[in-house]
This record gives structure tokens, C-alpha cells and sequence, in this order.
């Protein structure tokens, strides 16, 4: 099934260039990411899954790790239950890894996969109806017995009943390879068998021409303790990468190779966006000369913050595990009423229980950043799956009339700046302001061009000082923020809370006058913050036209690759990313009015659409998914094609 | 900040702010504030070094009138503010005012969490077994049978006694005082202060308007000397008009009783020495009740834990320090990255 130029390559896969050979004969779909013109054929989707047990995700980490050091442009989606181990076998604790690399900018994770591995029939269950017609499976056929094939739900053996009749099938008994090969080390007939997903990457990392160096290192490290296990599942790596070498594995799939990307010149890692938000935390802090304390409550999927953070106390920062989501507010409150930087991490209902406290601190007008990693709502909804829902709880969630910034990242790389933005604004206007990721960018992991902190500006917090005339809402005639007198200030001893205070002298006030003053300008102080922030500029494409797609998050890589697609077809489409949620760029109204349509693709039902209507009176049309998943390219550019009667 | 220890004496006037006092008249929550001012002014407190921080209530109202650094929160969450403040700023001596309600009902989590890791605050609880500010709905602290507009039959609830919900969570510092016995609380106070780690306080308080004479069983002068028992360490816990009543411990039944020197054969050294060390012997103390017992008051338990809170979170950011500042170039270049040129 292979043309000549990779069958050739068998024994010089190096020199080859053209990675998509292994399916070139069967491609009859669009490939993953939705594009349909040839140098597109430069990029593969992978999708990893198994039981989550089965250590899928180590196993996508390293394997993206892998591409990454080999030059690849990359983006990825861990895609997990949230049980930690659900009963082995069933659909609901199948976890899954995608990559999507390539020799070209990677914007998403992939529409659909060219290649699946299922590591059991839950696997394949969940799984087959996404792949590409034409794509690979590679089945652990160890694990198809008749009874893992009922509990996945099969009434007949897939691999029989022309299930798979539209893919090509693999069949590797990969657990006996796995266990053939760890046993001898004298580890137990399960550690044995766990060294199947080291297998797999290793059979992975042949197919396309990897080094496996990263994941040894890895391997080392993480089992330092336990020379048995490490060497078990180092063995495993190697036979799994031999496997392919010797079996002849190229007559059913070639190794391939694909040559880097062209990247600006620089110094790359990956990050996921957990991890560059934390250190965006760190650099923000620094360029404000403050301390930081972050205080959080355990949730998925905002943890790691608090995980990351823990691990940097050499940094001046100090990290404090609360008994609540409100707790963690509050005590970020106090942090901040103290003089440092107050940061509290959460998900969608931890930040619903903090909201009472958001207000305090919206009141007391106290530096505060709020981080939420969205997720599947409402309530405890699908804590490990992503969504864009909690935009309206970010504007708009707070009893009374209580504005505070909010801004979204639109990638893991992104929220480092994000990050930073977020803490300039919060020390300069003296407020909370609201982060957005999710829960996709959260977990999702992308190559990096390291920043360099001196390429950034300080902007050192001044606290207030002077005795004379001294009141705690004495206010910068520019930005109105109010000052920032800390405790243990000698001669600035004074009283905040929550109850409104007298816009002359910060004492508690009934007066009717008064407090719409207060409110006014507490509006005003965020309203002004609309004049600091970069104008709307258009993502791709012209700053006026037939179509505008507008979009904000993590919901940045779809749309511009579609319509990237549908400009290079010819349609007059552009994309606006919107990063400053609240307060929106003075700009933004007259950009959409530049559009005939305009359309807003998010993962919820409504809420951006809803906002740039009341802000502008825009008559936009909506693309929405709340589904868990991330917006796919072809749902965005299916949705252009059909508003621009191009179908 | 270093705390800079300043000649000029302070007097109490010095500790009160400019605001006027908001109360109801007769509300003993006055006397706990001038109790409160002198204190810090005998104690050499200084004002930008203190913060009183409170949640909502009428005691949470007691930071505008004080002429130190004050912040009062939300309903129950002060212990969480003062927390967060206390890991900013662990040098400042941070009060936490709080009552009934807001401590033991919406914020008894906090309280609870403040207790249990030790963290250094001085938290008084205002005890007047009602809520005032709301009008008068019965709190976790009233008693069974207490008629309120939430409770116009009688309330049901088993109530929470303040103490031993303390001596439960963990707390290593307890006491209890009245609000109008100025110069006990003024022990309190300091005894509080000095303590390093999370200083308990339970203050009996009148609500003139909603529960008035709700411990008048203890309270009033004619019961009083027969009602209270005021425990100090190392010395026998005697009480009466005579003081020849005292607590006795009944090994059988692992029991504290009242005993009355001279009867029964029952000698001074018969009666039980206050130890504020001994955790089983507060448990015992705080289990008494009026009518039955008299109301303990003093410090309870006093027994400090090797590090509070803050410290130890401050020790292992110095360990983490050891290896010398971070470097977040660094930081962020150190694992598997690439060069592209």
C-alpha cells in the first residue's frame, strides 16, 4: 500500500521528507486539521488512548516532548475522565492523548486523527468514529479477549464485523511484547504490563524517526528509586522502537521523518499553559517588585497552578492550601491588604463560592488576581473537560454593581503574558482582575519561545507613604485608583471593609449621594482601564469586509486555521481575537460595525454574543459547542462557508 | 518591617479612633473596646503594627474604632483574611473580632482552619447567644427553647459551647472572660498577645436589645462569687462567697464535682490545682455549664506549640532560600528545550 519513495526508505527514512507517505494512498477525507492544499500534507494527528491506567498520558507527554526537541511545530489535547481509575475496561475510564505535528505552524490539536492507538477495546470503542477515514489503528490485540470486548460494548469482535472496514488496521500484541520484555528485569507481572505505554512510545517514536533520549532521561528520573522498574521500562522503550525496526512494519506503515519547522530564531521548551501562567505569576510579581501569595483550593483543573507555585518558595512566594474556595480568597485578600500579591487559583465553582469575597475586595479596592481554569458547568459539570462558560461570571457574576478586568488566554504560551497583564493592571487600578483560561489550555501542551524577563518593563509598586492629608481612598487623578497604604505604615493607621465608604475620607457612609459617587466611580476607574489596553487589531485578514469571526480563548487555533483555509478558497473572511474581555478595546465596536456579518464561535451557549450585543447593538450570529471538546476547524469553517453562501 | 520599639508611652485614648461608637447604649461591646484600649496602650502595642480585622456582626464593627490598622471583611471569613494577612506580614500582631454567628455559624470552617494550624492571631469571639445586627434570630450559641422571630416556638438546636469547639479544633490557647470584668479581660488580653500561635478568647457579652440578662445566672452580683470560677494556674480552683467551694475530681466517674471545704471531710488540698497545660483537664473545665457549675473563666489552656503557623510556613520559604534566589531566566530554560538559529 506504500508508494516507492517510502518504501525505498525503509533503511534511509531520514532523507525523507514527505511524512504524510504512511497514508497517502488512503487519504480520501480532509487530513486533520481541516486544510485541504498539499503542503498541508506536513502534518500528522496522533491519537493515543487506552484504560486510565494504562499511562496514556505520560506516554502523549513524551512522545510530545520527543517532536518537540525534533523541531516539530506541535499542539496537543490530553483528553481525560474525571476518575482516577475507573474500573478497568470501561468506556467512561478511557483516557486519551492527541498530537497533532508537523513541519508547519500547528494551530490546533486536530480535527480528527490520521493514526489511533488503542491500547484496549474501550479504546477503539470511544475512539474509531473520530478517525480519518483511510487512518491507521494500531490495536494491543493482548487485550481484545472476549470479555474486555463485551464490557467495551461490542456485541462482535470489531476487528471481525468490517467495523474497521474504512481503516487500515494494525494488530500488535503488545502487552505480551511488553511483558516478554520486562519480566526478566524481576519486576511483578503488573509493573511488567504497565510498561506497555513505554512500548507503545517506543514503537510511536520509530514510526516517526523520534529520539527517544528525553523519555530515558525521564524514565531515569522518575523510577531513580527503583533500578528494576526503570530498567524494565527502558527495556520496553527500546523493544518497542526495535519492534518496528525488525518486523518489517514499513510493508503496513513507513517510518517517516519530518523536517522542523521554520521558527523564529530562539530558545524553545514546551509549556502547558498551567505551567506558563504560573511563571507569568512569578514574572508579573517581579515586575511589580511585590512578593506573591497564592492561597487555593484543590480543584480540577486549576491545581497545578497551585502545584507549580508550591515548588518556587526561593522565589518569594508563599503558597497556602485553604480549607475553602472562599478561604483561599480571602486569605489572597488579606495577602494583598497586607502589601503583597494576592493570587487565588479556581475553577468554575470554586469561583462562584468566591465571589462574595471578590467583592470585598472590590470594594476595599485592593489588588487581587483571580485565576479561572474553566471547565463543563454547571455545578460540578465535567471538571477535566474544557468550555468557555464562565465569561458571564466573570463580567457580570457578583452581587451588585461590582466591574473588575477580565482578560483570556488564547493559548498555553499565552498565558504567560496573560498573566503579567493581569498583575500590571491589578496594582495599577488598585482592583481585582479575572483571568480566563480553560481547561484545554490549562492541560494542553505547545512549543515555546522562552521569553527573556528583560524584554519586559517593570512597573514597581509604590506604597503610599506620606502622612499628610492621608485618607485610604485618596485617588490618582489619572487611573483613580486608590492608594495602597499597607499595615505597619507608621501614621497611615486606618479602617477599610466592606460597607461603603465616603469618597472624601474613606470612613463608613449611608450618604445616598455618596455612594452613587463611589459607584460611578468605581465604574469609571474600570471603564478607564479601556484606554491602557491595546486597540482590537484583526488576527488574520482585513479590518473590514463581508465576515468577521470573532473569537476569545482557547478557541484562538480553529478559528484561525479556518479561516486561514477559507481566505486561501477565495472567501472574504477575517478573525478577531478578542483577549481583553472587560473592559472591551475602545476600538471593538467600530471594527464589527466594518463587517457586513459577524460571527462569534465559542464553547458555551451564548455568553460572548450576548456581550458584544449589548456593548455595540451588533447583530452577530453565533457557532456553539458545549460539548467538552474543543471547537474543531472544520465545525468554524463549515459555519463561514455557510453564512458567506459558499457551500 | 522590623517592629521599632518607640519611647513615647501611649495612653488608651491613643488606641481610639475618631469614629463615633455606633452600639446600641447599655451594649457590652463597650466595655470590651475600653477594656481593649487600655490594654494595648499598658501592653506598649503600637498602632501601625496592630490590625484588628473582624467579619460582620456588631463585634465585627469594632475595628472603626480603633486607632490601629483595621479591615472588616465578610460575614465569617476574618480568620481567612487575617490568615492571608499573617503569612504577608507575620510581624504585625493581628486581632480577629468576631461573634457568635459569624464565627461558629457561616465562618465555622475558618475558625476551625485558624484554630487547627496555629496560625498567630488573637481572636476574641463576642458571646451574647444571639444574632443582634440581623434583629434578634437565635445563633448556634442559644439555648434550646430560645424564643426568636426564627424561632417562635423555641429553638431546637443543640448549641455549640465556643470553648470546647476550640479545645476540639485544636487550639492551644483558651480563655474566657465578661465583657464588663475589665480587669480580667485586661489578663486576657496580654496573656493572648503573648501567646505565639492561634490565642483563643471567648468574651461573655450582653445583648441589651435581643438576649438581655441571658447570664444573669452568672452574671448578676448576688450570683456571681457562687456562679464564676476564675482559674489560675497553679492555684486551687476555689469560688463562693467564701471561697470554700471548689472542683474536685471524681476518679470514678472521671467527673469534676463541687465540693465544699469543711464538709464531708473535704480539706483544701482535696480540691483540684488549675494546670493550663493539661489539655484533659480543659476538656473538663469547658464542659461545665451554668446552672449546674459555675462559669470557668481565665485562661483555660495554655500550652504553645514548638512553632505557629506562619513561622513554620516562613522557616521552609528561608530552607527553599537557602540555594539562593530564584531566577526565572533560568527557571524556564532548565529541562528538555531547543535552539532554533
Amino acid at each position: 500500500m506504500l508508494n516507492a519513495v517510502a518504501r525505498k526508505s525503509r533503511r534511509t527514512r531520514r532523507e525523507i521528507l514527505r511524512p504524510m507517505n504512511l497514508q497517502t494512498d488512503a487519504r480520501k477525507g480532509a487530513p486533520g486539521d481541516g486544510s485541504v492544499n498539499k503542503s498541508e500534507l506536513d502534518s500528522v494527528v496522533v491519537r493515543f488512548a487506552g484504560d486510565s491506567g494504562d499511562g496514556v498520558q505520560l506516554l502523549g507527554a513524551q512522545f510530545s516532548q520527543e517532536t518537540a526537541l525534533a523541531g516539530n511545530s506541535l499542539a496537543t489535547f490530553p483528553d481525560f475522565p474525571a476518575e482516577i481509575r475507573a474500573p478497568t475496561g470501561t468506556t467512561y475510564g478511557v483516557s486519551a492523548f492527541q498530537i497533532n505535528f508537523g513541519s508547519r505552524l500547528i494551530k490546533t490539536a486536530g480535527d480528527q486523527p490520521d493514526v489511533l492507538v488503542a491500547l484496549n477495546p474501550a479504546a477503539l470503542m470511544v475512539n474509531y468514529k473520530g478517525l480519518r477515514k483511510g487512518g491507521l489503528v494500531i490495536l494491543d490485540s493482548g487485550a481484545f479477549k472476549e470479555k474486555d470486548i463485551k464490557r467495551a460494548g461490542f456485541a462482535i469482535d470489531p476487528r471481525l464485523d468490517g467495523t474497521l472496514k474504512e481503516f487500515r488496521v494494525l494488530e500488535i500484541d503488545i502487552s505480551a511484547q511488553a511483558l516478554e520484555v520486562a519480566k526478566p528485569f524481576g519486576v511483578s507481572q503488573k509493573e511488567a504490563l504497565r510498561t506497555k505505554n513505554l512500548w507503545t512510545l517506543g514503537l510511536v517514536s520509530w514510526m516517526y524517526d523520534r529520539e527517544m533520549v528525553s523519555t530515558m532521561d525521564y524514565v531515569t528520573r522518575k523510577f531513580a528509586a527503583e533500578d528494576t522498574v526503570r530498567d524494565a521500562n527502558i527495556a520496553a522503550l527500546k523493544a518497542g522502537h526495535a519492534y518496528g525496526e525488525t518486523h518489517e512494519l514499513a510493508g503496513d506503515i513507513a517510518p517517516v521523518s519530518m523536517p522542523s519547522v521554520k521558527a523564529e530564531p530562539g530558545t524553545y521548551r514546551l509549556v502547558s499553559g498551567a505551567e506558563s501562567l504560573a511563571w507569568g505569576l512569578v514574572a508579573g510579581a517581579q515586575l511589580a517588585s511585590l512578593e506573591l501569595v497564592l492561597a487555593s483550593y484543590p480543584i480540577t483543573p486549576s491545581s497545578p497552578i497551585l502545584h507549580i507555585l508550591a515548588k518556587l518558595k526561593q522565589f518569594g512566594i508563599t503558597t497556602f492550601q485553604a480549607e475553602d474556595e472562599i478561604a483561599a480568597c480571602c486569605a489572597a485578600i488579606g495577602a494583598s491588604y497586607g502589601g503583597k500579591l494576592g493570587v487565588t487559583a479556581s475553577s468554575g465553582p470554586g469561583i462562584a463560592l468566591k465571589t462574595e469575597a471578590i467583592g470585598l475586595a472590590i470594594s476595599t479596592e485592593l489588588p487581587l488576581v483571580i485565576v479561572n481554569t474553566q471547565r463543563g458547568g454547571p455545578s460540578t459539570g465535567l471538571p477535566t473537560k474544557t468550555e468557555q462558560s464562565d465569561l458571564y461570571i466573570a463580567v457580570w457574576g457578583r452581587n451588585a454593581d461590582a466591574p473588575i478586568p477580565v482578560i483570556a488566554s488564547s493559548s498555553p504560551g499565552d498565558c504567560f503574558d496573560v498573566a503579567i497583564e493581569a498583575v500590571r493592571l491589578a496594582t495599577k487600578y488598585m482592583t481585582p482582575v479575572m483571568i480566563l483560561s480553560d481547561g484545554y489550555i490549562a492541560n494542553a501542551a505547545e512549543p515555546w519561545l522562552i521569553p527573556s524577563m528583560k524584554d519586559y518593563k517593570p512597573f514597581k509598586v509604590e506604597f503610599h507613604t506620606k502622612t499628610e492629608d492621608f485618607h485610604p481612598f485618596i485617588r490618582d487623578p489619572f487611573t483613580l485608583a486608590r492608594v495602597w497604604a499597607v499595615p505597619g505604615t507608621p501614621g497611615l493607621m486606618h479602617r477599610i471593609g466592606g460597607i461603603e465608604k465616603d469618597y472624601n475620607s474613606g470612613n463608613i457612609s449611608y450618604d445616598p449621594a455618596n455612594h452613587q459617587k463611589m459607584t460611578d466611580t468605581r465604574a469609571a476607574k474600570i471603564d478607564n482601564i479601556a484606554n491602557d489596553i491595546p486597540e482590537q487589531t484583526v488576527a488574520l485578514g482585513e479590518a473590514k469586509g463581508k465576515l468577521a469571526v470573532v473569537g476569545w480563548g482557547s478557541t484562538f487555533g480553529p478559528i484561525n486555521r479556518a479561516v486561514s483555509n477559507m481566505r486561501d478558497q477565495g472567501l472574504d473572511v477575517s478573525h478577531i481575537h478578542i483577549r481583553h474581555i472587560w473592559p472591551l478595546p475602545r476600538n471593538l465596536g467600530q471594527l464589527l460595525k466594518s463587517y457586513e456579518k459577524v460571527l462569534i464561535a465559542e464553547m458555551n451557549n451564548g455568553q460572548m454574543v450576548t456581550l458584544l450585543k449589548s456593548q455595540y447593538l451588533v447583530d452577530a450570529k453565533s457557532l456553539l459547542k458545549v460539548s467538552g471538546q474543543p471547537l474543531k476547524i472544520e465545525e468554524v469553517s463549515s459555519a463561514i462557508r455557510s453564512l458567506l453562501g459558499s457551500n | 518591617m522590623n517592629i521599632t520599639v518607640q519611647p513615647d508611652k501611649l495612653t488608651a485614648k491613643d488606641f481610639a479612633s475618631d469614629q463615633e461608637v455606633r452600639w446600641c447604649p447599655g451594649c457590652g461591646d463597650y466595655a470590651i473596646l475600653k477594656a481593649m484600649h487600655k490594654s494595648l496602650a499598658d501592653m506598649g502595642a503600637r498602632p501601625e503594627n496592630t490590625v484588628f480585622i473582624s467579619g460582620i456582626g456588631c463585634s465585627s464593627r469594632f475595628p472603626y474604632y480603633m486607632a490601629t490598622y483595621g479591615f472588616h471583611t465578610i460575614h465569617g471569613r476574618a480568620p481567612a483574611v487575617a490568615t492571608g494577612l499573617k503569612l504577608a506580614r507575620p510581624e504585625l500582631d493581628v486581632w480577629v473580632v468576631t461573634g457568635d454567628g459569624d464565627a461558629l455559624s457561616i465562618g465555622g470552617n475558618h475558625l476551625f482552619h485558624a484554630l487547627r494550624r496555629n496560625v498567630d492571631l488573637n481572636i476574641l469571639l463576642f458571646n451574647n447567644e444571639i444574632y443582634g445586627l440581623t434583629k434578634g434570630q437565635a445563633s448556634p450559641t442559644s439555648r434550646v427553647g430560645q424564643r426568636s422571630p426564627s424561632t417562635p416556638m423555641g429553638s431546637i438546636d443543640s448549641p455549640i459551647e465556643a470553648c470546647t469547639f476550640a479545645l476540639g479544633c485544636g487550639a492551644r490557647f483558651i480563655a474566657r472572660g465578661i465583657d464588663v470584668q475589665a480587669k480580667e479581660l485586661d489578663v486576657l488580653f496580654k496573656r493572648a498577645r503573648e501567646h505565639k500561635g492561634a490565642s483563643f478568647v471567648e468574651i461573655i457579652q450582653n445583648c441589651i436589645v435581643y438576649n438581655d440578662a441571658t447570664f444573669s445566672a452568672f452574671t448578676d452580683k448576688d450570683v456571681a462569687a457562687d456562679m464564676q470560677l476564675h482559674v489560675k494556674h497553679g492555684q486551687p480552683m476555689l469560688f463562693g462567697k467564701e471561697r470554700n467551694k471548689g472542683l474536685r475530681l471524681n476518679t470514678q466517674t472521671l467527673k469534676l464535682e463541687i465540693v465544699v471545704i469543711g464538709q464531708n471531710g473535704v480539706e483544701e488540698k482535696d480540691i483540684l490545682v488549675h494546670d493550663e497545660t493539661n489539655r484533659v483537664l480543659a476538656g473538663l473545665l469547658v464542659a461545665l455549664r451554668p446552672p449546674s457549675f459555675p462559669e470557668v473563666l481565665g485562661v483555660i489552656y495554655c500550652d504553645p506549640a514548638p512553632m505557629s503557623y506562619e513561622a513554620a510556613v516562613k522557616a521552609q520559604e528561608a530552607q527553599a532560600k537557602l540555594k539562593g534566589p530564584g531566577d526565572l531566566d533560568k527557571l524556564m530554560r532548565t529541562g528538555n528545550t531547543w535552539s532554533v538559529t
